[in-house]
């Protein structure tokens, strides 16, 4: 028989273990209730493929801001994922214990260190280079996939050890025994069987990209036009918010929300693949 | 050309270790520039002037005082929330479909953008709850950011308590409140720690939702209702506008201090957790 006690407690923990769902209820409600009125004024397929955005006149269209997302963070995914991983199979594999106990803090703090220092980082130091070894503004595409590429480091890094740390013993004593090398287990038995845990890894790690601010900001130059190569300035979803929020009103305010419910799409859908991934053993 | 499983196995690790290299190099690269840069500012007066001209001299104390104000708000509000989860999920109930739906929301939430946060703080806190931009909003808006991490990191910790620990208290006629105030929580609290450290950091370190919620007032703020600008906000205004390069170097070079130090207590903790594991 429980007390009486015992049961006020037991719901008092339950509500608040509802607070997560809660928040995340209250957010979605209050950005869509924000932003959808603009998307339904100037129609879905205008507002995602539009290729004009100039608030004081009424236009609203984000495909250049969605393109410059998607490449900044598909160029910081084909620079940053095969560093990470080389970085994870280093830690579960080859690093002595004293090494990795110094590598782990290492890439922790990488993750700790604030976005806008990353951004004014990049600042001094990637947009001069590209500006003087490839051309172009230097403000660009490739500025923020470098600097992406360094933030997402941390997230792929650690996901993709763990899920290579959880393998049983077993696989690699079997392939050893085979005569395998070392690399040889890793790359065809390790690899492959710790499969959804990496990709789980490099999803969270491209949802970071997708949803970082403040460092893009300082480096891709923010220009609204649809960019024509990795060296020419770009603007993304989130800096397009991060930018114009600070002035912006009315329907120009809401069309920034209407940014952030397709970014909260993007994210969403990424999240349950991940979440999908990590799952499937 | 075939390379023999040897060779290939040399060219693999040689990869594999110039990789972690670069990792170890680009961090340090980070850290070593922007100290280099910015700890020749740091004086006891750049720490205990509040900022005149926009922040071009005086000091910083008010964006000082407002990270600290922000992330206590934060940290008090989402603390009991997120242990709560965690003991709710790991003591009060089975897996099933709630725990599924509790810690899916975490997870979702844990992916959500900062600027989304920025959005969202913005609108139900600013406008809605018409809290204005005050320490208030960003310190409720980091509060449900940092709510995935605590919940994480607190039921890992509570998960490696024995179970032991539990059986015994209960056979001592120990009441499940009893057993958990009493056996479960001294034993689970470093861990617990280590959540909070780094809600902490994040923070600190958090530029996009706090000035959407916050603002970026410099003026020194006076209750939870005041605006504020922190640390890391007034870095990115410092910087972004070419306001004053001297003084963005040192904000920025306490920032990576202050994150320094939350690393180290959150590492130290973990050691201690590991040892007394074992």
């Amino acid at each position: 028989m429980k007390s009486l006690k015992e049961k006020i407690s037991e719901s008092v923990f339950l509500l608040i273990a509802l607070s997560a769902l809660s928040a995340l209820a209250l957010i979605t409600v209050f950005i869509f209730i924000e932003g959808v009125p603009i998307i339904a004024k100037v129609g879905v397929v205008n507002f995602v493929f539009g290729m004009k955005w100039a608030p004081s006149q009424g236009a609203f269209g984000i495909f250049p801001m969605i393109i410059g997302s998607v490449s900044v963070t598909l160029g910081a995914a084909v620079l940053g994922v095969p560093v990470a991983l080389c970085c994870s199979i280093f830690l579960a594999e080859f690093a002595p214990a004293t090494l990795s106990n110094l590598v782990r803090p290492a890439i922790q703090l990488l993750a700790g260190i604030p976005s806008v220092v990353y951004g004014f980082w990049g600042l001094v130091f990637i947009v001069p280079a590209i500006r003087n070894y490839l051309g172009g503004p230097g403000l660009s595409i490739l500025a923020g996939s470098v600097i992406l590429a360094i933030m997402i480091l941390p997230t792929v890094i650690s996901i993709s050890e763990v899920s290579l740390l959880a393998l049983p013993r077993l696989y690699k004593e079997g392939a050893f025994a085979l005569g395998a090398t070392h690399w040889q287990t890793i790359r065809s038995v390790l690899m492959p069987a710790a499969k959804s845990g990496i990709v789980a890894a490099i999803i969270l790690g491209i949802g970071r990209a997708i949803g970082e601010t403040m460092a893009v900001i300082m480096v891709l130059g923010n220009a609204v036009a649809l960019p024509q190569s990795i060296l020419d300035p770009a603007r993304t979803l989130t800096t397009n918010i991060g930018i114009e929020m600070g002035y912006a009103s009315g329907e120009h305010q809401e069309a920034l929300f209407a940014t952030g419910i397709v970014l909260l799409i993007i994210i969403m859908i990424l999240n349950a693949i991940a979440q999908y991934a990590a799952r499937r053993r | 050309m075939r390379v023999s499983a040897r060779s290939t196995q040399m060219i693999a690790k040689i990869v594999i270790w110039s990789a972690a290299l670069l990792v170890i190099v680009l961090l340090l690269a980070i850290m070593i520039y922007i100290l280099l840069k910015g700890v020749p500012t740091l004086n006891w007066q750049f720490l205990s002037e509040i900022p005149r001209d926009m922040g071009r001299s005086g000091g910083i104390l008010s964006t000082v005082v407002g990270t600290l104000l922000v992330t206590a708000v934060a940290i008090v509000v989402a603390t009991p929330l997120g242990v709560g989860t965690a003991f709710y999920l790991t003591e009060y109930t089975r897996e099933g479909r709630v725990t599924r739906i509790i810690r899916f929301s975490a997870e979702s939430l844990a992916g959500i953008p900062s600027i989304v946060y920025g959005l969202f703080g913005f609108i139900f806190f600013v406008i809605y709850l018409k809290l204005g931009w005050s320490i208030l909003s960003g310190g409720l808006t980091l509060a449900v950011m940092i709510l995935p991490t605590i919940i994480r990191t607190s039921e890992e910790a509570i998960r490696t308590v024995p179970s032991l620990y539990r059986e015994v208290s209960f056979s001592l006629g120990g009441t499940k409140w009893q057993t958990i105030t009493r056996a479960v929580i001294p034993s689970a609290l470093p861990g617990i720690a280590i959540g909070i450290i780094l809600g902490i950091g994040r923070c600190v370190a958090e530029t996009a939702a706090v000035i959407l919620t916050a603002g970026s007032a410099l003026r020194m703020p006076i209750s939870l209702f005041s605006p504020a600008r922190t640390m890391a906000v007034h870095f990115y205004i410092l910087a972004r506008e070419g306001i004053s390069m001297e003084r963005a170097y040192g904000t920025a070079a306490i920032l990576i201090i202050l994150i320094l130090l939350v690393n180290v207590v959150a590492n130290m903790l973990v050691n201690r957790f590991v040892a007394r594991g074992r």
